[in-house]
């Protein structure tokens, strides 16, 4: 198996040294059960590979370079448009499958844990990456207190819908609220974090204040903000990209450098701050511990 | 230097600024988080800005008889075509490094990629043939050749169009305004057949 327990992954260290002689051998492995999969493209690719330069992008960059159409579709829109965003007080409701479902109070429902920080990498679908110190709480942390029915097999998250302090909500650009959506095992997987902060602040309302998801092997958009709503559910929940345009986003959005979306490449990317490109990584860097969940599935269909 | 050649040569500086300010920008770090990405979408508006410029040389001389408008549509397709150069040479010199097997995955892989890429090939000739001697040479055919340019309005906005996610707005804005130019043309160019078809027939009636 190749998951690790959180203390096999030290915070601080997002790319180890021998990562891309990993993902060769898991690539090798993998081979095997997703034939196909691996195609020449990734590895072809004149770029080198993303796991150089890995330093955290600065705080300007990730707080003023945002997708959070909500605030508008502008990269710029988000740390324009979020000021007036009240994010206190802020409800949190868990419910479905659930033994102990609650309307948490925010500071309710993160007091008992203690803070963690992660630096990973995040990819955008748009072919674009970052990499970002969160600060969190593993979400596995979290469902344990809440204590899911084994019949709960998905974990669907739900945004704000508050139109008049966002006003993207005002446009049918989506359909409102943002919903995401995780199975089970994604939801407890170590690395999977609900967030509270950057680079050890608050975190900033365009970044999703008060809390939102992280999955660092999956896409960005993955990663819904300003949650105020939590539920564990039987079926696979529809999330808002994939009701949008089920041709272009999946429910999985695995970082898949050979799957590639209508629009986008997602061989390589542009790292935030950096003039060259570089080649993504399958689960952007993370296959070594989160591939194992995806055994013997057909990553092509499943994107 | 002639007056006219004078007002060409503002022309271009005027039409140049939007460009130089995108360097000053990018020099100054002001474009954004990610500059090469925002220049990229910049000198590819100011393409369909100054497209739209040059397809309103005819309807405002034809309109409002200002004929002196002509010397300059010329000036301003190349300034355009100059623009789009920069905008390709960002993609490829820049985004892309000149990693040319990558690029041709985008090419083919990517429609908004391949019809962007078709959309300069089709102003390529234009800018070639502009010189007098290709409009003394082409004759007729000039003009007929000439017409692509609208085609490369269209075919750019889908760019454009195919380009952005979900807000589809602005690239809508833009269709509307060359599908406004187009029509104008068309439609000038049926009353000038249909005057020119009942001449013929009354001079064969007259015969």
């Amino acid at each position: 198996m190749l998951i690790k327990k959180p203390g096999d992954i030290p915070s601080s260290e997002i790319a180890a040294e021998d990562v891309y002689l990993n993902r060769r051998k898991f690539l090798a492995v993998a081979g095997v059960a997703t034939a196909g999969l691996v195609g020449s493209r990734g590895l072809l690719s004149a770029f080198p590979a993303a796991r150089q330069d890995d330093k955290p992008n600065t705080w300007e960059e990730i707080t003023g370079y945002n997708n959070y159409y909500e605030f508008g579709t502008d990269k710029d829109d988000p740390a324009a448009n979020s000021k007036n965003f009240r994010t206190k007080p802020w409800t949190v409701k868990v419910d479905g499958l659930v033994k102990k479902p609650a309307d948490y109070q925010f500071e309710d429902l993160v007091k008992p844990y203690k803070l963690e920080d992660r630096v990973y990498r995040f990819r955008c679908v748009e072919a674009w990456s970052m990499v970002i110190p969160w600060q969190g709480i593993p979400l596995a942390e979290m469902i344990k207190t809440f204590e899911p029915l084994p019949s709960a097999k998905y974990v669907q998250f739900t945004t704000i819908y508050a139109p008049n302090e966002m006003p993207g909500q005002k446009l049918a650009i989506l359909p409102w609220p943002y919903v995401e959506g995780l199975r089970m095992d994604e939801a407890m997987h170590p690395l999977t974090l609900m967030v509270t902060g950057l680079y050890g602040k608050t975190l900033p309302n365009q970044n999703g204040a008060p809390l939102r998801l992280i999955v660092p092997w999956k896409y960005g958009f993955k990663g819904i903000k300003a949650i105020t709503r939590i539920s564990f559910v039987e079926k696979q929940p529809r999330n808002t990209w994939q009701i949008s345009a089920s041709n272009e986003y999946g429910f999985y959005a695995n970082v898949n450098p050979e799957v590639d979306h209508p629009r986008w490449t997602q061989a390589s990317e542009r790292r935030i701050g950096q003039f060259r490109r570089m080649k993504t990584l399958m689960f952007n860097g993370y296959a070594d511990q989160v591939a194992s969940l995806y055994a013997g599935m057909d990553l092509r269909k499943n994107f | 230097m002639t007056t006219t050649s004078m007002k060409k040569l503002a022309l271009v500086v005027v039409a140049l600024v939007p460009l130089a300010l995108i360097g000053w920008r990018f020099y100054n770090n002001a474009l954004g988080a990610n500059p090469i990405r925002e220049t990229e979408i910049q000198t590819g508006l100011w393409t369909l800005r100054l497209l739209a410029v040059t397809l309103s040389v005819t309807p405002f001389r034809k309109s409002f008889g200002w004929n002196f408008l002509a010397k300059y549509r010329r000036t301003l397709g190349l300034t355009t075509f100059f623009y789009a150069c920069v905008h390709l040479s960002m993609w490829a010199g820049v985004d892309w490094f000149f990693a040319w097997g990558d690029m041709w995955h985008e090419i083919v892989k990517h429609k908004y990629i391949l019809i962007g890429m078709t959309t300069w090939l089709i102003m390529l000739p234009l800018a070639v043939t502009s010189t007098k001697g290709w409009v003394k040479r082409l004759g007729k055919d000039w003009t007929r050749l000439h017409r692509l340019i609208y085609v490369a309005a269209i075919t750019g906005t889908i760019h454009y169009l195919w380009a952005v996610k979900k807000d589809t707005f602005f690239p809508l804005v833009y269709l509307a305004v060359f599908t406004l130019l187009l029509s104008y043309r068309i439609i000038i160019a049926r009353q000038k057949s249909s005057r020119e078809s009942r001449r013929q027939s009354a001079a064969s009636v007259a015969a």
